[in-house]
């Protein structure tokens, strides 16, 4: 077991490298001189030359990236010119809004999508079933915004039950605090659970083909038993798959999702720092978010070996 | 002669195909005592799983049963959901053909184990474990406490299959259904599991249906046996009665293949020239015609039925029967 986290662990340097070098290009050859950004219309050449020289604008494209890779490793991913807070402060900042917005979405897709996948591999070609993979199909091609704005006229226009926006700190008002997270995460959810019920009721209605499952049957096992012990953990591979990879899409939807609900997250940080043209945050916040996709990966291959006797005794 | 544990009565599997209908099990009559073994013999194909998935409603989801399957008083064609669960496993238990597929590869061996005891038998966890334990041991396993912990992963194929026969046999079934429980393995652990379930069987007194594509696995080990072709059931015998003569010649074609013991499961009996007919399309006449070097005309016009003739348990459906000079001993 120890073996196998090692060697995920050492596959994973590339990927970040990688991962580094694709943030520093995007940011670099986006159209536009960050000095001439900073100091604005107004600014005479000598004085833009004088900044790019300051920031090391001037250097060969290979050299300014081995020189920010060196600070990024230090832990210094810069300031931004603007507010002059530094990336890791602003992220820092943020992320608790945006990791609980995703979790709550994930949890409440999960919440949605694994009972209706069980009861839709238990029966399937059922009516439940048709209705549910229909329904699932009708929801994936709601765009996230729409559907946004739906939630906001019904539960907080008509039925006043929740909030439309706005944000409270957890730690301040617990109950406020989650009631303001309800609905962009149940509209983040809304998108998350027809790809999760799709993967794992696929999935389970092949488990329900295995030879043990017959045999689980002929030991006279209770249907619960043999959905919930035998067929669920076999089948649960890709799903956990999906949800790794569901946090990458999940990052994208909070983009649109806190500026509708004006939550001061991670997404709206990243709106703002493009239409600032804050690159230094852009480029900071991208390598973050990448790097965090790339550990979440790393998670879901742990997961694998727990779920997977085989894979932790390195026979798959 | 004592009453049945089991009869099977008029018995036929149909399976929609979009080739059309596919007869796997064409009503099949067999009966079998408390403590007896009946070994069910056919080549590949002819319905020996479906047969014996038939007894234990284990049948696709789209397949159609008719006839009775009387266990134990009962019909379980027609028994209620919970009550045939609470039959199965505890009193009709079923090995599989294949142990790398028939253990759940994400469970330990002792969970697989134990769920059964605890579903049935009221024991509690360290007493099921005991059990288990004991259970392990008695179907030959080394160390049977470490392998509790280990996952079918971790177990060779000959001792998986043993696994399987100690959940098999956990709650002391009545009646043991073991479906090729050989066939995927290497020959040389083939006789010895053979060996364990007769052991195992004549200790618990249970019944038991062999199944097999192979006579010599049913030669000496079981009391009567039924010869099974296209779905049907060709002929049926006391085991030495059948050895001694034969009349279907299929039958005979099956013994020329013994020999041919480590052939690959799933494939056609080389003795045997030609296929099994194709299941969607049946015969007029007998299905085995076509391959039959004994047919005559009517052999293809008109279906033989199963019936005796100079011994009352001796049953074939041949319209010729092969007279043989010597009889072969069992
Ligand atoms: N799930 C299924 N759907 C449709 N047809 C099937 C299915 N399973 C088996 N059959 C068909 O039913 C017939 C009987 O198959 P069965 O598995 O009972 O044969 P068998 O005697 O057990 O053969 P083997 O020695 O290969 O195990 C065959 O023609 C087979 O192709
Ligand atoms: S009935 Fe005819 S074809 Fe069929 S087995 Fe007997 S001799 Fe052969
Ligand atoms: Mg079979």
């Amino acid at each position: 077991m120890l073996n196998f986290v090692v060697r995920r662990l050492l596959a994973m340097l590339p990927v970040l490298l990688a991962v580094s070098l694709l943030t520093f290009l995007i940011a670099s050859l986006l159209p536009g001189d960050l000095a001439l950004v900073i100091l604005g219309d107004q600014a005479t050449p000598e004085n833009v030359a004088a900044l790019r020289r300051d920031m090391g604008l001037d250097q060969p494209l290979w050299w300014r990236y081995l020189s920010w890779l060196g600070h990024v490793l230090q832990g210094d991913l810069g300031r931004s010119f603007r507010t002059g807070q530094t990336v890791l402060q602003a992220v820092a900042e943020r992320i608790p809004v945006s990791l609980q917005l995703m979790l709550m979405a994930e949890f409440i897709g999960l919440l949605i999508g694994v009972p209706v996948a069980i009861a839709c591999a238990a029966r399937a070609g059922g009516a439940f079933d048709r209705v549910m993979t229909g329904s699932a199909f009708a929801m994936l091609s709601m765009p996230s915004f729409l559907v946004a704005i739906l939630l906001i006229y019904l539960f907080a226009v008509e039925l006043h039950w929740l909030p439309a926006t706005g944000y409270v700190p957890f730690t301040e008002a617990p109950l406020a605090n989650l009631r303001f997270f309800v609905l962009p995460a149940l509209t983040l959810a809304l998108a998350e659970w027809p790809g999760i019920m799709r993967v794992l009721r696929s999935d389970m209605i092949a488990t329900l083909q295995e030879d043990y499952i017959a045999l689980a049957k002929a030991k006279g096992l209770k249907p619960a038993r043999i959905l919930f012990v035998h067929a669920l953990k076999p089948s649960s591979l890709t799903l956990v798959t999906v949800t790794g990879i569901n946090i990458g899409r999940l990052l994208g939807g909070t983009l649109i999702v806190e500026s509708i609900f004006a939550l001061p997250g991670i997404g709206r940080l990243l709106v703002g720092a493009i239409y600032t043209r804050d690159l230094v945050i852009l480029q900071g916040v991208v390598l973050l978010v990448a790097c965090g996709f790339v550990i979440v990966n790393f998670i879901v291959d742990m997961l694998y070996a727990v779920l997977d006797p085989r894979i932790r005794h390195g026979h798959a | 002669m004592s009453a049945a544990l089991l009869t099977i009565e008029d018995v036929a599997v149909e399976l929609p195909t979009p080739r059309g209908n596919l007869r796997a099990v064409d009503h099949v009559d067999l009966s079998l005592e408390a403590g007896r073994t009946l070994g069910i013999v056919g080549e590949s194909g002819c319905g020996k799983t479906m047969l014996s998935r038939a007894v234990l409603q284990l049948l696709p989801k789209k397949a159609r049963l008719t006839g009775r399957v009387m266990f134990d008083g009962q019909d379980l064609v027609r028994l209620d959901a919970e009550r045939l669960r609470r039959l199965r496993g505890r009193d009709l238990a079923v090995v599989f053909q294949d142990p790398m597929t028939s253990l759940n590869p994400v469970l330990t061996i002792g969970t697989q184990l134990m769920e059964t005891i605890q579903e049935h038998l009221e024991l509690d966890v360290s007493a099921a474990r005991k059990r288990s334990i004991e259970l392990l041991a008695a179907v030959g396993i080394p160390a049977p406490e470490q392998r509790l912990a280990q996952y079918p992963h971790q177990c060779s194929g000959g001792m998986r299959q043993r696994i399987a026969i100690a959940i098999a046999l956990s709650c002391e079934p009545k009646l043991l259904i073991a479906d090729e429980p050989t066939t995927a393995l290497d020959v040389t652990i083939q006789a010895q599991i053979l060996d364990l379930l007769a052991r195992e069987q004549r200790r618990r007194h249970m019944a038991m249906i062999i199944i097999t594509h192979d006579l010599g696995v049913v030669a000496g080990r079981a009391d009567e046996v039924a010869v099974m072709y296209a779905g049907r059931v060709v002929e049926r015998a006391p085991t030495q009665a059948l050895f001694k003569r034969m009349h279907m010649p299929y039958t005979e074609a099956l013994l020329a293949a013994i020999p041919k013991l480590d052939a690959a499961p799933h494939t056609p009996l080389p003795a045997i020239s030609g296929r099994p007919p194709d299941p969607t399309r049946p015969l007029k006449g007998c299905s085995f015609a076509p391959r039959c070097r004994y047919a005559a005309s009517r052999c293809h016009e008109a279906k033989p039925d199963l019936k005796s003739a100079e011994r009352p348990d001796h049953l074939y459906a041949c319209f010729h029967p092969i007279q043989m000079a010597e009889g072969i001993g069992a």
